[in-house]
C-alpha cells in the first residue's frame, strides 16, 4: 500500500506501507543504533516523533515482549529503508508490523532514509506528516508546516503515571545484568520516589535490581507529597518534549534540591539544571543512538553511551562555584552530566540503564545508592 | 520519625565523600612512550591459505603510523611480494625466514628495544613466542608490546582458556582430553550426545568425526586413541548448527574498550569462519543479545591481558534458546580485521599499532571525521557482505566439502543498503565468471524446463548435495527454492538462518517475477 512522508520544507518521499494505514504528524529525528528498535519505539521520550532509523534493515529479529520500554509504541510514526517482515529470533512473538498496526502506529518503508538523515542533520529536525490516507503532496506539506512546533512543548503530561504506583519488578531475562542489591544497614530497600516524565522501563528494573522499593509519582506530584514519603532518594526520569515547558515539574524540584538525594537522567537531568537556575537549548538535530562516546571528566574514562534528546544543558548558564560539569559528548563537546558540588544532586544527559545501548555507564546507579547510603551515615551523625 | 531538620544532609562531610568515590583513581594523561626508541615488527610470511595479504595490509599501516611517529623500524618478512617490505617504509628491511634462529640474528644485530608481533598474523605471534619461551627476549632486553606472553599463552592454550573463561562466568563448548576409553565413557556421561571426537597431533584432524550413538562413540574414540602418537583425544560438546558470530575489540593502556564491529556468518558453526559468508553488521541479534556479547567481549579482553589493540572474539549462539559460548580469541590483528576495517571505516591495524606505544583511543582523532576522537563504536548505515573465493580445480583430488580447515583462497566483500545489494555484487565481485544469483545466463540448467520427473529427482539431488557445506551451494540454494523447496525446509538441512533464507528466496521471487515480464 502507498504511503508518504512530507516535510515541512517542501520534501516528499514516497513509500511503502507497514505497520497501521493512518496518517499521523510529528517532529522527524534520526537514531543511529543498529540493534534496538524495540525498545526506541516503546520510549516514551519518542512522544509526538516520527523517528527514522539510519540502520536500513528493520523488523530482523521482530517483536518480544520482554523488551519493552512501556506497555506500547509510543513513537508517532516509523520510517525505514527496508522492513522485514518474516523475522528470526528465539524469543520473537510476532512480526513488527503486526505489532505497530496492532497499536496503530503508521510505518513506511522503502524510502532513501540516508537522504532524510542528511536532510535533517544539514536544517535540523523537521516537521512532517505521515499518511497513507491523503497522498496528495501539497496538501501533505501544509498539514507538516501546521504540527506543533516541538520548542516550548510539554509532552510529558501526554506520557506521565495518572496515578502513584509501586515497581518491584527486576529483568529476569538471562541477557540482563545481574541484580546487585545493596541494602542499607538494617537490611532495608532504599525508598525511592521516582518521578514518571515518561519513564523507561529499564530505568525503574535497574533501581529495583539495585535494591529500591520504588514509588513512581506523575510528573506534577507535588514536592510537599514526595518529602512525606520520606525517601531515601529522588529519581528524576526520562521524558518528551521541551523542558523548559515542564514548569511546574521545576518549581517542584526547587523544593526537593538539598533535601533528599537526587538523580536525574535525560529530561530529569535538563528538569534539575534549570531548576538548579540553569538554561537549556534545542540542539539543531538531537542525538539519538548508542555509540555517543562520553568522557567521564572526574575519572577521564570514557563510556560508549545510548543517547536520545533534543535539547540539551547550556554548561554557561550554571553557576561554576556551585555546580560542576562531569560529563562531556566527544563528538560535539556538549554537556551530559553535572553534580552540585555541595548537595547530594547528580544527573547526565545520556542513559545509563541503556535498553537499546552499551551498559558501560550502569555505575551511576552504583552512585545514587553511595549518596543515598552516605546520606543515611551523615543524617545519623547529626541526628547524634 | 526524624525532624526535618535533621532529615537535612550534612553538606561538608557528603562533598567530600563524592569527590572521593567519584574521582576514585583519576588516571593522568599517558603520553607516547620516549623510553623505547626502535621497533622490530614481524611480518606473517609468505601467502598461503588461511593467512594471505591481509597481514601485509595490518603491517604495513604499523610500519607507517609508528615511523611517522618518530621510531625506527625494524621489519622482517620472507615475503618479498609485499608492501610493507618496500625499501621506504621500513628504516631496515630483513628478507629473511621468520624463525627464531634469524629473529634472533636480527635482535643481535638491531638491538631493538621492543617488538609488535601482534601484526603477523599466526606466524608473527608463534615466533614470538618461541623467542620469549627461549629466552632471547629476556637476554636482548626485548620487550613484547601489543600482547604480552601471558595473553597469547592465555587465549592459545585450551585449558588455560577455558579457565580464564569460566573465571568470568562464560562458558565454552565442554570437554576434556582423554587417553582411555574408560576416561573418554566418563565424559560422555556429563556432555551428552552427539559429541565431536578429536585426536591429538594428527595430521589435518585425522581420525576425528562426530559420534551420535554409543556405539559410534566407542569406535571413534578406539580409532582416535590409536591414531593419535599420543594416544590422547579431545572429546568436545557438538555445537554443529549453531550460529556464529564475531566481534572486534580494541582496548588501550587506559582500559578503555571499544567493540568496532559485529559480525554474523551465513554459515553455522561448523564451516571454518574464513571459508563462511559473513555479514556485518549482526542481523538477527535484538539489541539485549548483543549487548551480553558486548558485555562478555569487553570481559574476555581484559581477562586474557591484551592490553592495547585489536582482538577478535568468536561466539557460537544456540538458536533455540539463545545460549552463548566463546569459542576462541586471537589477540591480534586477524582476517576479520581487516574486513572490520573496510567495513566500517576504522583503521583497526593503525590504530593498534599507536595503542602499542602508549596513546589512548580518545587521544587519536578519528580517520573519517578527523573532529571526532577514535574512542567511539562505528556505526553504519549500510550492510557488508564478504563471500569467500575458492580454487579447487587447482587443488585436484582435494575434497571440497568445508569443515574446520580454511580451504578459500580469497575473498570478495560488498557494501550495500539491503544484504540483498550486497550480497549480489560481493557474488559478481568474485570474479568467478558468476555475475550474481540468477539471470546471469550462467545456469548448467534452467528449473523451468525441467520436466516433471526431472523435478522431483533434481530436488531430491539438490537436498542432498546442500547437507554438506560446499564452495557453490549459495547456487543450489537458487536451485531448490525454484523447486519449490521451502526456506524452512532449507534451513532444517543446513541450518542456515532463516533470515538469510528468507532474503535469498525475495532474489528468487524476484527473478520470477522479472521472467514473467515481456520486452
Amino acid at each position: 500500500m502507498k504511503t508518504k512522508l512530507a516535510l515541512e520544507n517542501g520534501s516528499v518521499f514516497p513509500g511503502e506501507s507497514f505497520g497501521a494505514s493512518s496518517e499521523v504528524t510529528g517532529e522527524v529525528v534520526f537514531n543511529t543504533s543498529m540493534t534496538g528498535y524495540q525498545e526506541i519505539l516503546s520510549d516514551p521520550s519518542y512522544a509526538g516523533q516520527i523517528v527514522t532509523m539510519t540502520y536500513p534493515l528493520i523488523g530482523n529479529y521482530g517483536i518480544n515482549l520482554e523488551d519493552l520500554e512501556s506497555v506500547k509504541p509510543q513513537v508517532a510514526g516509523f520510517v525505514v529503508k527496508e522492513y522485514f517482515d518474516y523475522y528470526s529470533n528465539f524469543r520473537a512473538t510476532g512480526s513488527l508490523g503486526d505489532w505497530l498496526e496492532e497499536h496503530g502506529i503508521p510505518g513506511i518503508q522503502g524510502i532513501d532514509t540516508r537522504m532524510l538523515t542528511k536532510m535533517i542533520r544539514e536544517g535540523g529536525a523537521l516537521r512532517g506528516v505521515l499518511s497513507a490516507v491523503d497522498l496528495d503532496d501539497d496538501r501533505l506539506v501544509a498539514k507538516a508546516r501546521r504540527s506543533p512546533q516541538m520548542k516550548g512543548l510539554d509532552l510529558t503530561r501526554q506520557v506521565t503515571t495518572a496515578e502513584p504506583y509501586r515497581w518491584d519488578d527486576i529483568d529476569r531475562t538471562p541477557f540482563a545484568l545481574r541484580p546487585q542489591a545493596r541494602k542499607d544497614r538494617n537490611g532495608r530497600k532504599w525508598n525511592v520516589v521516582a518521578y514518571d516524565y515518561g519513564v523507561k522501563h529499564n530505568i525503574l528494573r535497574r533501581l529495583t535490581s539495585y535494591g529500591c522499593s520504588l514509588n513512581v509519582v506523575p510528573s506534577s506530584w507535588p514536592a510537599e507529597k514526595v518529602l512525606e514519603l520520606d525517601p531515601d532518594g529522588i529519581f528524576l526520569s526520562n521524558g518528551p518534549g521541551d523542558p523548559a515547558a515542564v514548569r511546574y515539574a521545576i518549581e517542584n524540584l526547587k523544593k526537593l534540591i538539598g533535601r533528599k538525594p537526587i538523580f536525574g537522567i535525560c529530561l530529569g537531568h535538563q528538569l534539575l539544571a534549570l531548576a538548579l537556575g540553569g538554561k537549556t537549548y534545542k540542539l539543531k538535530f538531537g542525538h539519538r543512538g548508542a555509540n555517543h562516546p562520553v568522557k567521564n571528566l572526574l575519572t577521564q574514562e570514557i563510556e560508549i553511551t545510548s543517547q536520545n534528546h533534543g535539547f540539551a544543558v547550556d554548561p554557561e548558564s550554571l553557576d561554576p562555584s556551585a555546580i560542576e560539569m562531569t560529563h562531556v559528548n566527544l563528538n560535539d563537546n556538549t554537556n551530559e552530566g553535572l553534580r552540585h558540588r555541595e548537595l547530594p544532586v547528580f544527573s547526565v544527559q545520556y542513559h545509563p540503564e541503556a535498553s537499546p545501548g552499551p551498559h558501560d555507564s550502569d555505575y551511576l546507579f552504583v552512585r545514587f545508592l553511595e549518596m543515598m547510603e552516605h546520606q543515611a551515615v551523615s543524617v545519623g551523625s547529626n541526628a547524634r | 520519625m526524624q525532624s526535618g531538620e535533621d532529615n537535612r544532609i550534612d553538606s561538608e562531610l557528603l562533598s567530600s565523600y563524592i569527590n572521593q568515590t567519584f574521582r576514585k583513581e583519576s588516571h593522568q594523561t599517558l603520553p607516547k612512550r620516549t623510553d623505547i626508541s626502535s621497533i622490530l615488527i614481524i611480518g606473517s610470511g609468505p601467502i598461503v591459505i588461511g593467512q594471505a595479504c591481509e597481514f601485509d595490509y595490518s603491517g604495513t599501516q604499523a610500519c607507517k603510523v609508528l615511523r611517522e611517529e618518530g621510531y625506527r623500524i625494524i621489519l622482517v618478512n620472507s615475503n618479498p611480494a609485499t608492501i610493507m617490505t618496500d625499501p621506504d617504509l621500513a628504516d631496515a628491511t630483513y628478507v629473511e625466514p621468520i624463525t627464531p634462529e634469524f629473529l634472533e640474528k636480527i635482535i643481535d644485530r638491531e638491538r631493538p628495544d621492543v617488538i609488535l608481533p601482534t601484526m603477523g598474523g599466526q606466524t608473527a605471534l608463534n615466533a614470538a613466542v618461541a623467542l620469549a619461551e627461549s629466552g632471547v627476549l629476556e637476554k636482548y632486553g626485548v620487550e613484547l608490546i601489543g600482547a604480552k606472553l601471558d595473553a597469547i599463552k592465555k587465549s592459545e592454550d585450551r585449558e588455560l582458556f577455558q579457565a580464564a573463561m569460566n573465571r568470568i562466568g562464560l562458558e565454552t563448548p565442554r570437554g576434556a582430553f582423554v587417553r582411555s576409553l574408560d576416561e573418554a565413557m566418563e565424559v560422555v556421561e556429563s556432555i551428552g550426545l552427539p559429541i565431536i571426537i578429536r585426536p591429538s597431533f594428527t595430521l589435518g584432524g585425522t581420525g576425528g568425526g562426530a559420534a551420535y550413538n554409543m556405539q559410534e562413540y566407542r569406535e571413534k574414540v578406539e580409532h582416535g586413541l590409536s591414531s593419535s602418537p599420543i594416544r590422547e583425544v579431545l572429546v568436545e560438546e557438538s555445537i554443529m548448527g549453531w550460529k556464529e558470530y564475531e566481534l572486534e575489540v580494541m582496548r588501550d593502556l587506559k582500559d578503555n574498550v571499544v567493540i568496532i564491529c559485529s559480525i554474523e556468518n551465513f554459515d553455522p558453526m561448523g564451516v571454518h569462519t574464513g571459508d563462511s559468508i559473513t555479514v556485518a553488521p549482526a542481523q538477527t541479534l535484538t539489541d539485549k543479545e548483543y549487548q551480553a556479547m558486548r558485555d562478555a567481549a569487553k570481559r574476555i579482553i581484559r581477562e586474557i591481558g591484551v592490553e592495547t589493540g585489536g582482538s577478535n572474539i568468536q561466539f557460537a549462539t544456540n538458536p533455540e534458546n539463545g545460549k552463548m559460548l566463546v569459542i576462541e580469541m586471537n589477540p591480534r590483528v586477524s582476517r576479520s580485521s581487516a574486513l572490520a576495517s573496510k567495513a566500517t571505516g576504522f583503521p583497526i591495524a593503525k590504530i593498534a599499532a599507536k595503542l602499542a606505544i602508549g596513546y589512548t583511543l580518545d587521544e587519536i582523532p578519528n580517520d573519517i571525521t578527523k573532529q571526532t576522537p577514535a574512542s567511539f563504536e562505528p556505526t553504519i548505515d549500510y550492510c557488508v557482505v564478504k563471500i569467500p573465493r575458492w580454487d579447487f580445480e587447482k587443488f585436484k583430488g582435494v575434497d571440497d566439502t568445508l569443515g574446520v580447515q580454511m580451504k578459500s583462497v580469497g575473498e570478495a566483500m560488498a557494501i550495500g543498503r539491503t544484504f540483498k545489494e550486497s550480497f549480489q555484487k560481493a557474488l559478481r565481485s568474485l570474479e568467478q565468471d558468476r555475475h550474481g544469483l540468477g539471470m546471469d545466463g550462467k545456469d548448467s540448467f534452467l528449473v523451468r524446463e525441467l520436466s516433471e520427473s526431472k523435478r522431483a529427482e533434481w530436488r531430491k539431488k539438490i537436498i542432498d548435495r546442500l547437507k554438506h557445506p560446499k564452495p557453490e551451494n549459495v547456487f543450489y540454494l537458487r536451485h531448490a527454492l525454484q523447486l519449490g523447496v521451502t526456506p524452512e525446509e532449507l534451513h532444517q538441512v543446513t541450518r542456515i538462518d532463516r533470515w538469510f533464507l528468507h532474503n535469498i528466496k525475495q532474489i528468487v521471487d524476484f527473478e520470477e517475477e522479472l521472467t514473467s515480464y515481456t520486452l
